[in-house]
């Protein structure tokens, strides 16, 4: 997935870094109420990143977290804060950027299928992101995009909650699938690995033959 | 502490603000309707009234209504000058407030005049009065509403603008949106569960 | 206090008849309010939300001056303001008042404040007997039962039942049809109005400026309620004021469409004291009662001092896919859903069920429908930080705090992130065929119990990337 987004970059002609020094945005502790930790681990985010002119991220969830909750995490330090708002300007999210930074919706894939797409919550409606995903599906050669009727709703993962409530989010997964399934599609595409670890999960459970895709990987295709 | 200085005194340590402390700047209110001929009006509030519109001489429209029934009206001008209530089914209100609940629970069918009425929802705006009873609206199965077309508003912006202060002029104002519903019971519709089930409108 | 939330839970989840009933009648509440504040129906759907959510901060933010206000007009106009606490202080003072005036029944309209009080349970002692008007409220009455969602009481009964409750307390003739069950009740309601010697309600609104109490429905049992018995007593917390009449063009537009799509609810009615001198009808004595319970509290906290701007729609409720599942009788306290998962903990206290604000996905849903705009997701996510410090407070350290202690730790350190990578690589169970692990153990075998685990990748991503760079 990190190559598949990776390569799509670079056939538009982006050089691409990866910073070694990054390891994660934070959320995990941050959602759980940990926020010192959070904030522990976000100093390594700050610092990996300090340097880089657009940080692409393959997640809805971890770039809303750098864009709207570093502020939170850091409003007592304002060196931090600093830091925090300079990086928050940069960071996309890997649709976003495409579309609304590089202005392309045709990025060269070919993909042969029915697809349906998962709107991850972060990226819906914490990035704002309804149109950019689904323009780039549909720029996709070979690709039909058919909209499942609850693609809105919440897979269910929600980070730690998919174990403490795993019977919650093991419900509303159930009804996710069942949505994918009554589109007929052969893959299902989100924005959001966590949202697909999820949603895989219960396919695979499910014995359902159905794939589930990040969008780099079907943008990548071709 | 008595409760009231007790409860002010926490509301203030709160929010940071003192005993007789003026308040801040209001958001200023915001009332926008459009301008409209009184032909739309009338066309909008008949199209959007949940219930009978009844066009025609209204005394003769009330009337077939109430044949045979036991109706209430009350003792309004707008009813008496259109001779409404002197028609033989209808019992004018009056008397104590036993006498009158009494009347209009025995009654099939409750004619009141409204206020005013918003042509943006096909609402009714009902005053309690002199001449205007609560319970004739509200315990007869059906309601019947005699509204002159001048004082149809476009909705509850321009009421607000017409009567900023409804406790001014009566204790008691409705918005009759609608006959009485619930879907309490697996989301089936049922009217008519404790006030009217059926609404008639007379525009004059 | 958690094995019962949880327990709760899964006996919500289990109860298949109760999932499609609350999933369906939901979706349709859903799918009202989008019709109802749709581009074409309400164009400045966004415009009045934000008008809405000013109105409520000034408000709150001036609270003093406009509860102050509210009762100086409501005294003018013939009524009187009784301003309470807690539960306590309203329930001896509806029970003095009915004694005193000789009230042995008393009808009541939809009010989840008198809820909150457990106003009905002390009526009783005091040899009130209290009817529940609203038709669901009047179902779950006879049941025995608390409201199931805010705007729908009886979501969760279904016609049979509703057939065999009034058979056993009414003692009609047993009748499953929807229509007829309506008008039974209609009919037993319809006396206990007409002799009623009180009628108390709740408030949707106060309206400072005119002194005035505003209820909003669609049976018209509020109505009845306010208008048939000598006394009319109305129940509101002390958050439910707005400045002026007019601020209702902008709530009523959202309340009604973001409760159940409609423009216009069948009721509003706007009271302004008792009858005044000369009307025909209506109360001859006119009470408002404001409460406190815990609600300056919430008033004093800044950032979630939004909760308090709730205009009680329900939307919320319809949105969330955790209450669409778990339902109203999951949580704990009176209010439910998301509104209710970040209520009750600042009323009744972080400690009295500390996993209630970890039972959401935060995926944002309610916070888009709210008509207000309460910030939901925000507050859940303080209250989670609060629960977390409490218990880092009080020492009380669990497996899950030393995990995340060892996890910030890693983090910080790339090489060790790598290092812990491959650890997983080796540890987890996988035929290194690329198959999904059926079971895990300890904690994540909660996540196995419903989905498979991805397996860990053949390779990592650093793995593979520094060969990519290595090769050009």
């Amino acid at each position: 997935m990190g190559l598949a987004m990776a390569e799509v970059l670079e056939r538009l002609g982006y050089t691409i870094d990866f910073p070694e020094a990054q390891t994660c945005c934070g959320q995990p502790a941050f959602n759980s109420g940990f926020r010192g930790e959070a904030r522990l681990v976000a100093r390594q985010f700050l610092k990996a990143f300090r340097d880089a002119e657009y940080i692409v991220c393959p997640s809805g969830s971890c770039t809303a977290m750098v864009r709207h909750h570093y502020a939170e995490l850091f409003h007592k330090d304002p060196e931090a804060l600093e830091a925090a708002r300079q990086v928050s300007a940069r960071v996309f999210e890997f649709s976003e950027f495409l579309v609304n930074k590089a202005g392309r919706e045709d990025v060269g894939a070919r993909y042969d299928g029915v697809v349906t797409y998962h709107d991850s919550c972060h990226s819906l409606r914490d990035l704002k992101l309804r149109d950019e995903p689904r323009k780039l599906l549909r720029a996709v050669q070979g690709l039909e995009l058919r909209e499942m009727d609850i693609a809105e709703e919440c897979c269910g993962f929600g980070g730690t909650f998919s174990v403490k409530f795993a019977d919650v989010s093991g419900a509303m997964v159930g009804t996710k699938i069942e949505s994918i399934v009554r589109t007929g599609a052969g893959a299902v595409v989100s924005t959001d690995a966590s949202c697909l670890m999820q949603i895989r999960g219960a396919l695979s459970r499910a014995g359902l033959p159905i794939q589930a895709l990040h969008l780099a990987e079907v943008l990548a295709a071709r | 502490m008595p409760a009231r200085e007790h409860i002010l005194h926490k509301i203030r340590t709160a929010v940071g603000r003192s005993s007789g402390q003026p308040p801040a700047e209001i958001p200023p209110v915001r009332l926008r309707f459009e301008a409209l001929d009184i032909s739309e009006r009338v066309r909008r509030l008949a199209e959007r009234f949940s219930g009978q519109v009844v066009h025609g001489d209204a005394r003769e429209q009330v009337a077939r209504l109430v044949s045979g029934k036991r109706a209430v009206a009350c003792p309004h001008p707008l009813l008496e000058r259109l001779g409404i209530l002197t028609l033989p089914e209808v019992e004018t209100l009056g008397g104590s407030v036993g006498q009158i609940r009494a009347a209009c629970a025995a009654a099939d069918i409750g004619i009141t005049s409204a206020e005013y009425g918003l042509c943006d929802t096909g609402a009714l705006v009902v005053l309690a009065g002199r001449e205007e009873s609560r319970l004739a609206s509200l315990l007869p199965v059906v309601h019947v509403t005699v509204l002159p077309a001048d004082r149809i508003l476009t909705g509850l912006d321009e009421l607000f603008t017409v009567l900023p202060d409804p406790g001014a002029v009566s204790a008691s104002m409705v918005l009759i949106g609608g006959p009485s519903r619930t879907a309490d019971i697996e989301q089936i519709l049922t009217l008519g569960v404790h006030g009217p089930r059926e609404l008639h409108l007379v525009l004059v | 206090m958690s094995v019962a939330f949880h327990e709760r839970i899964q006996y919500a989840l289990l109860d298949e008849r109760l999932q499609k009933a609350l999933y369906s009648a939901t979706g349709r509440l859903r799918d009202k309010r989008l019709s109802g504040v749709g581009a074409d129906q309400l164009p400045d759907y966004q415009e009045l939300r934000t008008q809405a959510h000013r109105i409520k901060q000034h408000t709150l933010e001036n609270l003093d001056h406009y509860l102050e206000l509210l009762a100086q007009r409501v005294e003018e106009r013939g009524g009187r303001v009784v301003w309470c606490r807690d539960a306590g202080e309203v329930q001896s003072f509806i029970g003095d008042l009915a004694r005193d005036r000789g009230v042995r029944l008393a009808v009541k309209s939809k009010s989840m404040t008198s809820e909150e009080v457990n106003l009905n349970e002390a009526l009783e002692r005091y040899g009130v007997e209290a009817v529940e008007t609203d038709l669901g409220e009047f179902i779950i009455q006879l049941a025995g039962e608390r409201p199931y969602h805010i705007v729908a009481p009886a979501m969760h009964k279904t016609r049979q039942q509703v057939a065999d409750l009034f058979e056993a307390k009414l003692g009609v003739g047993r009748e499953e049809e929807i229509p007829r069950q309506t008008m039974i009740a209609r009919a037993v309601l319809r006396k206990k109005f007409l002799e009623a010697g009180m009628g108390i309600s709740g408030a949707n609104f106060l309206i400072a400026d005119s002194g005035a109490v505003v209820i909003v429905e669609n049976e018209g049992n509020a109505r009845l309620t306010t208008s048939s018995p000598r006394i009319h007593v109305a129940v509101a917390g002390i958050e439910k004021v707005i400045p002026r009449a007019a601020d209702l063009a902008v709530f009523l537009q959202l309340l009604g469409r973001s409760a159940t799509g409609q423009t216009l609810t069948s009721y509003t009615s706007f009271l302004s004291g008792p009858r005044r001198p000369g009307e025909m009808d209506g109360p001859e004595e006119f009470y408002v009662v404001l409460l406190d319970n815990g609600r300056t509290r919430i008033l004093a906290d800044r950032d979630k001092r939004q909760t308090l701007y709730c205009i009680r729609c329900g939307a919320c409720l319809n949105i969330c896919p955790v209450y669409r599942r778990i339902g109203g009788y999951s949580y704990p306290g009176t209010y439910s859903g998301p509104i209710g998962a970040i209520l009750t903990p600042q009323v009744l206290g972080l400690g009295h069920e500390p996993e209630l604000p970890f039972a959401s996905s935060l995926c944002g849903a309610c916070a888009e429908v709210c008509p207000v705009k309460i910030d939901i997701p925000k507050i859940l996510l303080e209250l989670r930080s609060e629960v977390k410090k409490t218990e880092a407070r009080e020492r009380r350290w669990n497996a899950e705090k030393l995990g995340y202690l060892l996890w910030a730790w890693v983090m910080r350190h790339p090489r060790l992130f790598e290092l812990a990578g491959m650890a997983a690589q080796a540890l987890l169970p996988s035929g290194g065929d690329g198959r999904w692990i059926r079971s895990l153990p300890g904690p994540l075998r909660a996540w196995t119990a419903a989905r498979d685990f991805p397996p860990p990748p053949a390779e990592s991503f650093r793995r593979m990337w520094r060969a990519r760079q290595r090769s050009g």
